[in-house]
Formats: C-alpha cells, structure tokens, sequence
C-alpha cells in the first residue's frame, strides 16, 4: 500500500468514527420523533450513556456489559422523559431541556472519579481475508463492532419504519395520534417504547464516545453531539437513508479541522472548533427555508400531547 | 391502584401557585436521598445546602449578587416562552455581552471616564441582542428552528471568548492564564450596598423585573405575547405579526441576557476568562418556568436557583460534595415542577378498578 492511500484510509477511518456517535443517537431519535415524540434530551442521555457504559467497563472488566449497561442507562433516562411527557402531559421541549440539564450533572457526579482514567479501546473486528483488501479492506471489514452495529440498526429501523405493520402504526401514531387511536392502536404504549428505543439508542452512541472514540470519560464529552444529531433529523427530513449523508458529512467536518491544523494553516484553533456548530445552522436553513417541504416531512404530531377523551 | 385524571375544565389558579412549591418539596426530598446514596447525612447536606448560605449575615447578600444575572435572563425568556419562541441561546448571548462590554474597556486602558461604564452597559446589551438577531433572522427569513440555532451558537461564543482571551486579549502579565487583564476602575460597577459585592446588576435585574411586568400585564405588545402563546391561531386572525413579534422578543432577551453577561465581567469577575458563567444560561431556563413565566415569579424563582448556586459551592468546600450536584438538583427541580403542573389542569383520583380509559 502507498503512503497516500494509507493517509487516504486513515483519514476515512477517523471520519467513520467520528460520524459514528451521531449517526447512533440520530437513528434512534428518528425513531422517537416518527411516533410524534420530540425528546431534545439527547445530550443528556448520551453522557449518561458514557459514563454508566464506562464506569461499567472498568469495574466489571467487560465492554459488552458496559455497552449494554450504557444502553440500559439511556433507557432509564428516557423513561423519566416518557413518564413526564405522556403521563403528566408536560410540555416535551421544557422536558428534554430538564434532562439535558439533568443527564450533565449526574453524569459528572458518577464520573467524578473517573476523570482520567484510560481504558483499552473496542476492539477491532477484522473480518478475515476480507479486511486484507487494499485500502476498502481496512475501512469496510476492519472496524469494531458499534461501527458496524450503526449501520445494521440504521437498516433495521428504515426496513422497520416501512416494511413491517408496527412500523406502519408507529408512523400512523406521529401522523395522527387522534385517527390512529380511533383505529385502535396504543398511542401511549408505542410512544413509550420509541422513546424508550430513543434513549437506548442515544446510550449507545455515549457509549461509543467513552469506550471506543475517546476512550476516556471526561464531564461534558459529548460536546453538543446530542443536538447536532437532533439537527441531522430535521436535515435527513425523518427519513433513515439520508440521515447516513448528513452523519457522514458532519463526521468528515469534524475531522477536516484536524487536519486543517495538521496542515499549518494560520487559522485559530477555536475557529475551527466551531466549524460543526456553524455547520449545523447553515445545514438547518438549508432545508427549513423550504417550509412546505418540512411540513410534508415532518410528523404532522410531533411535540404534540395526546390524551384520549373519555 | 391506578390514577385516574379528571379535567378541571380551566386552569386552577390556586395549582399555578401551589405547583412549584409541592415541585420544591418534593426536589428536597429526592435531594436527601441522593445525600444519603452518596454516604452523607442528609440532614447535615441539606442544612450545609440550603440553610447555611441563608443563616450568615455575610452570605445573604450573594444570594442577589448570584440570582441578578439569572432574574435578569429569565425575565427576557419567560416573555419569549409565552409566545413559543424557544431562546436556549442564552447563554451565548451572555457571552456576547461580556464579549462586547468588556471590549469596549479593554479598548479604552487609559479612560478613567464616567462615561466608560455606560458605553460597556450599552455595548454588553448590543452584543447579547446581536447574538440573538441570529436565531431571529433564520427563524422568520429561513424558518430554522431557533431552539437548535440559538443553542449552536452557545457553542460558537464560548469558543470566540477562549480565542479572545488566549488571543488577542490576553494580559501579557497574566503568567500566561487564559485570562484578559483586570478591568480599570471606571470599566468596574460600583457597589451600591457597602460591605456587600451588591452590584449594578442587581439593581439592573430588579428594574427589568418591574418593566417586564409592566410590559406584560399593561401594555398591547405584552396582550399578544400572552395571546400568541395560547391561542396562536386566534393570534394570526388577530393579525398579530408574527415575525415582529418574533424578532422583538429573541432581541429583548438577547439584550437582558447581554446585560447578564457584562454585569457579571464588570462586577464580580472584573476581566475576561472562560469561565465566566456557572452556566447562568440554561438555568435561567429553569427559572422562567418556576417563575410560572412572569417576572415577578421570576424575582422569587432566582432566589431560590441562587441558593442551589451558593449552597453548592458550600457543600464543595464543607462536605467534599462534587459540584455536579448543583445540576442535578437543578434538573430534578423541572422535573418535578413539570410533573406537578399537571394539578394545574388535570384532578387526579385514586381508583381501584381499571376504569374504560385508564390514565391517557
């Protein structure tokens, strides 16, 4: 292998991996905000995600278990905004904003006394044979096992949103919870398990962010990665396919100010440390300026609380 | 047992007050049991918390010095979340603000002027209001959601302010801290209350809490605030105008929120760090919303976050309680009164038997 296609694929795996966490929690989002649930606590779940995952790897010595624990943590998470938003009714935007807030500080409490410790990354899965191609080997069959789990979870939610009957209700309940409750669907009981999914989802992604990208637990990681992947939403317009674009674009931006510093270019760190946040608006105009066309996407009940008459 | 709802057929005036209070019981309550689960005496912690700060003739003064900045962001939110437009920037506007005021004294070493503190006021309110001009141009122009815009560019402000002050600004005698030298005298807000740190912002946060009153009980504009919040389609048959309705109220509380910010560098701080807000911003959120969205509420309501403020810090220093605690309860807090909203619309009767329609 050349050098410049050895920088070539170095390069692709750094974007891969930090498109990963987004791709993870926005792909659980979807999901949530297809059955008409807005939950903007991302953030807040991510880090509590992380630092459960991490905490559970280091003390029990097993990554499965933390991605699991990390997973079930994001839950638990979710479950308090579920409990709050389709029980009590509570406004879903001032409830996510409170488990933002609430998922930082207990995520800095746990992580505590966890501040810089290390931890053996996620392993790489090098699928045999395969993973000795020239320059596609190491990118498409040589990753760990999340990268692959993003893409498969990302298949199953487009194939579950579209081809099966439950996902058919689900969208039905985030187009029209009153029509779809007089059809007899469970709007509460399937909000609750896509919110429930959501979190998990968005456990997943912390977990990704504390046991293989960084892998380290610092307070606050994550770093707005929760609402740029509630961006990525709106940019994909609610469909799982074009969620895969915006992740990897924003994955490729992230990376590009590392190597706009590697390449001595006079521009200020901090500069270049806004270039996702500053992407993230111009990606939001973009496609919000064509009001008509979000409308049609959107979830015509997305935010909107449902309580059945009677 | 299940819980069933029954509409009180209006909001109960009695629940919108009882509400927060129930909401701030009940945060106590589970702030014990996060106490005990950390291996603290919970009755020693939540004295240390919440009592304490209150009982030294020296520390009740830092409970205006810490809610001015909050009162003062919330005032502007609360009138902004009436009418559904969801200003989570905050914060960055509070950046901006110190950015702005802060520079215009950084600019001006040698003035001694009294007219130098105005021009930082007048600049620090420019600077929060420009940063929300932002979210409102996409808003009405593009139609981008301002909650993700104007939360972006908290992100994008904080790094302007760490370039500024590694930067450009940076006090070449600092040792080489990311810090920006030390405001002269006449940049510095007086103290108003000697012996105290009670600054010009504190009176600043009392004034916008009588105006914002005013503003919403008295005037036309503060009617359609009110109006496009709950009705927003009789609004638009009003004809209210929605877009300036929009861009006035990002630009309010950009301002206040500006003002927060230079206050907080021209009082307290004295110069340009990165650390300059305890996250001021996002708790403000939560004390709009205590507040019950109106500025008086928004008075007693920053009080009380001041004090999760201060009785953090004291829990830190006496108990060796990380200072996370202070989100948390601060999130727990919103949860609660959230929760407890539901009084505000809804009866709630124990049943026995699982009734036709259980709990929506």
């Amino acid at each position: 292998m050349t050098g410049d296609s050895g920088q070539f694929v170095a390069a692709l795996l750094t974007i891969i991996s930090a498109s990963t966490p987004l791709l993870l929690a926005a792909t659980g989002e979807l999901v949530t905000e297809r059955s008409g649930v807005l939950n903007l606590g991302l953030e807040g779940m991510m880090l509590i995600g992380a630092i459960v995952a991490f905490a559970t790897a280091v003390g029990t010595g097993s990554s499965t278990l933390g991605i699991l624990a990390g997973m079930l943590a994001g839950s638990a998470a979710a479950l308090i905004f579920a409990v709050l938003t389709l029980q009590f009714l509570a406004n879903q935007v001032a409830t996510g904003l409170a488990l933002t807030i609430f998922g930082t500080g207990l995520s800095a409490l746990i992580g505590s006394g966890y501040v810089g410790r290390g931890i053996e990354p996620l392993p790489r899965l090098y699928l045999p044979v395969l993973s000795n191609l020239p320059v596609i080997g190491p990118i498409l069959f040589g990753q760990d096992a999340l990268i692959y789990a993003s893409f498969i979870l990302l298949a199953g939610c487009s194939f579950f949103l579209y081809r099966t009957h439950a996902g058919l209700a689900l969208r039905s309940i985030g187009e029209s919870h009153d029509a779809a409750h007089a059809l007899g669907y469970h709007v509460v009981g399937v909000r609750y398990l896509a919110t429930l999914f959501g979190g998990a989802m968005s456990g997943l992604s912390g977990a990704y962010m504390s046991l293989a990208y960084s892998p380290s637990w610092s307070e606050g990681m994550t770093g707005g990665r929760g609402w740029i992947a509630l961006a990525l939403v709106v940019f994909a317009t609610w469909r799982p396919a074009r969620l895969l674009l915006g992740a990897y674009l924003f994955g490729a931006i992230a990376i590009l100010q590392l190597y706009i510093q590697a390449w001595g270019w006079p521009i200020p760190s901090q500069f270049l440390t806004m270039l996702p946040y500053l992407a993230t608006i111009a990606v939001l105009v973009l496609i919000s300026s064509d009001r008509a066309r979000v409308r049609l996407m959107a979830p015509a009940c997305l935010g909107k609380p449902f309580y059945a008459a009677g | 047992m299940l819980i069933r709802l029954e509409s009180r057929g209006g909001p109960s005036r009695w629940w919108a007050y009882g509400s927060p209070v129930l909401a701030l019981v009940l945060t106590l309550v589970a702030t014990a049991i996060i106490f005990a689960a950390l291996g603290k005496d919970p009755g020693r912690s939540l004295y240390t918390y919440f009592v304490a700060p209150l009982a030294s003739a020296t520390a009740r003064p830092e409970l205006l010095v810490k809610a001015a900045p909050l009162v003062l962001i919330a005032v502007g939110l609360s009138l902004g979340f009436r009418a559904n437009v969801w200003n989570i920037g905050a914060e960055g506007q509070y950046t901006l603000g110190a950015i702005a005021g802060g520079g215009v004294a950084l600019f001006l070493p040698e003035s001694e002027s009294s007219l130098l503190l105005p021009a930082m006021i007048i600049a620090g309110a420019l600077g929060g209001m420009t940063w929300a001009a932002i979210p409102a141009f996409l808003r009405t122009r593009f139609n981008a959601n301002e909650i993700l815009t104007s939360l972006m560019l908290t992100y994008v402000a904080q790094q302007l302010l760490i370039y500024l002050v590694v930067g450009p600004w940076k006090d070449p005698e600092g040792y080489g801290f990311p810090q920006s030298r030390l405001f002269q005298d006449a940049a510095t807000s007086p103290i108003i209350v000697p012996g105290t740190r009670i600054h010009l912002g504190v009176l600043a946060a009392f004034i916008a809490v009588a105006l914002g009153w005013l503003v919403l009980k008295k005037s036309a504009i503060g009617f359609q605030f009110r109006v496009i919040g709950a009705a927003p389609r009789a609004a638009r048959y009003a004809g209210f105008n929605e877009t300036r309705l929009v861009w006035l109220l990002l630009l309010l509380s950009g301002a206040l929120a500006g003002l927060a910010g230079l206050f907080e560098v021209a009082g307290p701080v004295g110069q340009l760090t990165p650390q300059i807000s305890p996250g001021y911003g996002f708790t403000a959120i939560i004390v709009a919303f205590l507040g019950r969205l109106n500025p008086v509420g928004v008075l007693f309501a920053g009080l009380v976050l001041a004090l999760s403020y201060l009785g953090g810090e004291a829990a830190q220093i006496e108990l060796g309680m990380p200072n996370a605690v202070t989100g948390i309860f601060q999130g727990i807090l919103l949860f609660f009164l959230l929760a407890c909203d539901l009084l505000i619309l809804y009866r709630p009767h124990l049943v026995r038997a699982k009734p036709i329609e259980a709990v929506p």
